[in-house]
């Protein structure tokens, strides 16, 4: 069963008033966890799991699936409210987001990331259900040195945009990627960076990193501008809401190319995070208002929030055809997928098609009814920005360090992210921007591992990043990307000898 | 809210069994702690005996499963350390309980942990790519002989069972790999799928899905008695078609994984003996033996002595592996 008869079936499946009450919950239920920074989709689905052991398969994953998709949208709402982002996936929505929030902008903002959200997650799936056969045969085509190539190609696409002195970048960067290396090394099997602390072991979280350095960094700037007692006027209708929407179409373009780097970076499978940051990337250097990026450019958060999404639903196609899990939440669904009974795996289209089909119809369903839940929430989550920042303020610091603690109960992580916090300050006064650091600690180790699995591979021969077509594609395209800035200050130079 | 009902049902299951108690009772939640994170083989272990002592109502206190996979395990041993003497944490894993502190200094010792049981033991196989040449492992080895250093082994880690495995072969055979460690099985598996890497050894529940499909093919199972005849995995093949790798000329009589489960130090004796005895039943269960048959491991329960007599055999062996490898940390 391929294509469209399958997807028929699916719908088949999913459309009973006990699925769509699953979805509602499940995409409520992730909100929730979206919305609390640290909490995040893969713990929240984790908390879940045990509850699923006794349901059907195809309830079970419709219940799991919804609670990720409410959680990615939950997710985007502090980063644009508070500048702290729910999951590690909404950190590029921070960029612009929270600029435009703090313009009286929120309704528009939060309008702008659900729509394209909506949108990146549809598209995934219409990609997942036209080339489900296609699509699994490409996947397997990627080994260590074209993962590499997917990773220096965000890499690529994502520095020398931040505007920040190409040396500072650099530091930031670097810096990165030595947090990345903390813990156990899987490339040596051996520790690195944790100095015979155990609390250092497991390495340091990226979670952690996030929290501290947007949501408590952030405080403290804000109290040291001195404490702005009232918030944001703002008027809020629910017909901001619509207006916003007509204005979609006009950003087709910015749409269209995040959808295709989602998709594309769900499928190899990148992540979303790495995605996100592309995704931002490639629209600010594409866009006509490249100066308006990080002050509140509305293609600054429909980029993330596309790419992010379709990202995180094409990697539910891995997932099932070829059992890699395309993100952590997927790791998590991979697990309860073996609990169910299930053998994920290429056979698993032709053995369960009710549970595979079944579970792509709902992806339809399950983003339709997230988008119309959150879009209803935007008015009432918009008006939070109301709050004076004597009540909100506090809050937010206790929320943050819940936050911290949830994600694998370790006391340190408490330190780690008040250390974080007073980076995150540092590094806003001395001008330094964080997002290279962020990218880095998160496709770091990847790119990391992928490079060094390369070089055992070749025998330490780079010409391995040449082999063939697709990875030969991949690194000139990355090269393109990053010397593309230098290209422009060139031409900008030999404009005037001109005249 | 997961964890609020799982409080609930544990309240109601309190209420029922709580007059039968005899000896050593858990008196708070109990931690079950995962030495993987969430997905992986010991993360399904965990959470398979978790739902089914749920359903049979074998502990009369709420239980929380914990991922603590940081540093291969290590993460999860450690709180043998942290939480000495503490009897509401159970530590779940495999043999890197004992083989980890030879190839990293951590924060535990082996003499942190104190032994509950094994139940399971994974099987490891001998897999190539669906159409390469080799008819036998022979074959396979053969090849590798002919041309050293140019065929790719894949594994997940570094250090770790696949690569003592690889070691093991070479050591043997005097077939010479190029070891190249991945995240995890399931990323071995798509390495081999798309022709990337010439061979693994992955367990059985890493790759069925793949031989299924007629991607992969295993050539030989490195267990002492061929594995259990069960419904055919391919058209033509079940798991018990498969030679072990002695009778295919592979002079390794066996490498098996166990599933352990360890208390922390100093847990008093009436502890440990509780977790047997839910364990136990828990081994005993057609829920179980239904995973151990579906995921294709040896369902085996060790406790006592006979659990400390695998260990030192299973120690020495992988210890003269780490020694000549040079992996010792001092």
């Amino acid at each position: 069963m391929d294509g469209f008869s399958g997807l028929l079936h699916g719908f088949g499946v999913a459309l009973t008033w006990y699925h769509v009450m699953l979805m509602v919950i499940g995409v409520l239920l992730g909100i929730l966890v979206g919305v609390l920074p640290g909490l995040g989709a893969p713990n929240g689905v984790s908390l879940l799991l045990p509850l699923t052991f006794t349901m059907d398969p195809v309830s079970a994953i419709i219940l799991l699936t919804s609670m990720y998709w409410g959680a990615l949208f939950g997710g985007s709402t502090t980063s644009i409210l508070f500048n702290i982002p729910g999951e590690p996936s909404s950190v590029a929505t921070t960029f612009d987001g929270y600029p435009m929030a703090q313009n009286g902008r929120a309704t528009e903002a939060l309008s702008f990331a659900f729509l394209s959200a909506g949108f990146g997650a549809i598209v995934g799936v219409l990609l997942i259900t036209a080339l489900s056969g296609w699509v699994t045969q490409f996947a397997l085509k990627f080994s260590s040195p074209e993962f590499f190539g997917v990773y220096f190609l965000a890499f690529a696409s994502f520095v020398g945009l931040s505007g920040a002195p190409p040396l500072k970048a650099a530091v930031s960067i670097a810096l990165g990627f030595s947090l990345a290396g903390v813990g156990m090394d899987s490339v040596s099997g051996s520790l690195r960076l944790t100095f015979g602390f155990d609390v250092l072991l497991a390495g340091i979280s990226f979670l952690v990193a996030v929290i501290g350095l947007f949501g408590i960094g952030e405080l403290i700037l804000t109290i040291e501008d001195g404490l702005k007692l009232d918030g944001i006027r703002a008027k809020i209708t629910p017909r901001d809401v619509l207006r916003t929407a007509a204005q979609m179409p006009k950003h087709w373009a910015t749409l269209l190319r995040s959808s295709i780097v989602g998709c594309w970076m769900g499928i190899t499978p990148g992540g979303p995070t790495a995605a996100s940051f592309m995704s931002y990337g490639l629209a600010k250097r594409f866009s006509a208002y490249r100066a308006n990026f990080g002050k509140g450019e509305p293609d600054g958060v429909i980029a993330p929030e596309t790419a992010d999404h379709s990202a995180g639903t094409s990697a539910m196609l891995p997932m099932m055809a070829l059992g890699l899990p395309g993100s952590a939440t997927a790791a998590v669904m991979l697990g309860g997928l073996m609990i169910w009974g299930l053998n994920p795996g290429p056979m698993l289209f032709v053995e369960r098609p009710d549970f595979v089909w079944g579970l792509i119809a709902s992806m339809y369903l399950g983003n339709v009814v997230a988008v119309v839940l959150v879009l209803a929430t935007v008015p009432l989550f918009a008006s939070i920005l109301r709050i004076p920042f004597a009540i909100i303020g506090p809050l937010i610091v206790v929320v943050c360090f819940i936050g911290a603690y949830t994600i694998a109960g370790r006391p340190f992580d408490l330190w780690l992210a008040l250390a974080f916090g007073v980076l995150g300050y540092v590094f806003k006064k001395l001008d330094y921007p964080i997002a290279p650091l962020i990218l880095a600690m998160v496709i770091g180790d990847k790119a990391e591992d992928a490079f060094r699995q390369s070089m055992i591979m070749s025998k330490g021969s780079l010409t391995i990043f040449w082999s063939n077509p697709l990875v030969t594609g991949l690194m000139l395209l990355g090269l393109v990307l990053l010397f593309w800035p230098l290209l422009g200050t060139l031409r900008q130079r030999l404009r005037p000898s001109r005249v | 809210m997961a964890r609020k009902l799982g409080i609930a049902l544990g309240f109601l299951a309190a209420g029922m069994a709580g007059a039968a108690a005899q000896g050593w009772q858990p008196t708070k939640p109990v931690e079950f702690v995962v030495t993987s994170s969430p997905g992986g083989g010991t993360d399904n272990f965990t959470r398979m005996i978790q739902s089914i002592i749920l359903k049979y109502k074998l502990i009369d206190q709420p239980i929380v499963v914990s991922n603590k996979g940081g540093g291969s395990g290590a993460e999860g041993y450690l709180v043998s350390k942290t939480a000495a003497g503490d009897p509401n944490k159970v530590i779940f894993g495999t043999n890197n309980a004992y083989l980890l502190p030879y190839v990293a200094k951590l924060g535990y010792k082996f003499s942190d942990l104190t032994p509950v049981a094994a139940l399971a033991l994974d099987e490891f196989l001998l897999w190539v790519k669906a159409d390469a040449p080799y008819k036998t492992a022979k074959d396979y080895i053969e090849a590798v002989k002919a041309k050293p250093e140019t065929y790719k082994m894949g594994g997940s880690q570094s250090k770790d069972t696949d690569q003592t495995l690889t070691s093991i072969l070479s050591t043997v055979t005097g077939a010479k790999f190029i070891y190249v460690p991945f995240q995890g099985g399931g990323a071995v598996g798509t390495q081999l799928a798309g022709g990337h890497i010439n061979s693994h050894t992955n367990n059985p529940n890493e790759s069925i899905g793949q031989w299924k499909a007629g991607q992969v093919r295993p050539l030989c199972v490195f267990s002492p008695a061929r594995l259990p005849a069960g419904p055919k995995v391919t058209e033509t093949q079940g798991w018990a078609d498969i030679p072990t790798c002695k009778e295919a000329g592979i002079p390794v009589e066996r490498f098996q994984m166990p599933r352990t489960v360890w208390l922390p130090a100093g847990t008093p004796a009436g502890a440990v003996q509780f977790y047997e005895g839910v364990l136990k039943k828990v081994s005993e269960t057609p829920e179980w033996k239904e995973y151990i048959a579906r995921t294709v491991q040896t369902g085996q329960f060790l406790s006592g002595d006979s659990l400390k007599a695998f260990v030192a055999n299973d120690d020495k062996l992988s210890r003269e592996v780490f020694e000549r490898e040079g992996w010792i940390v001092k």
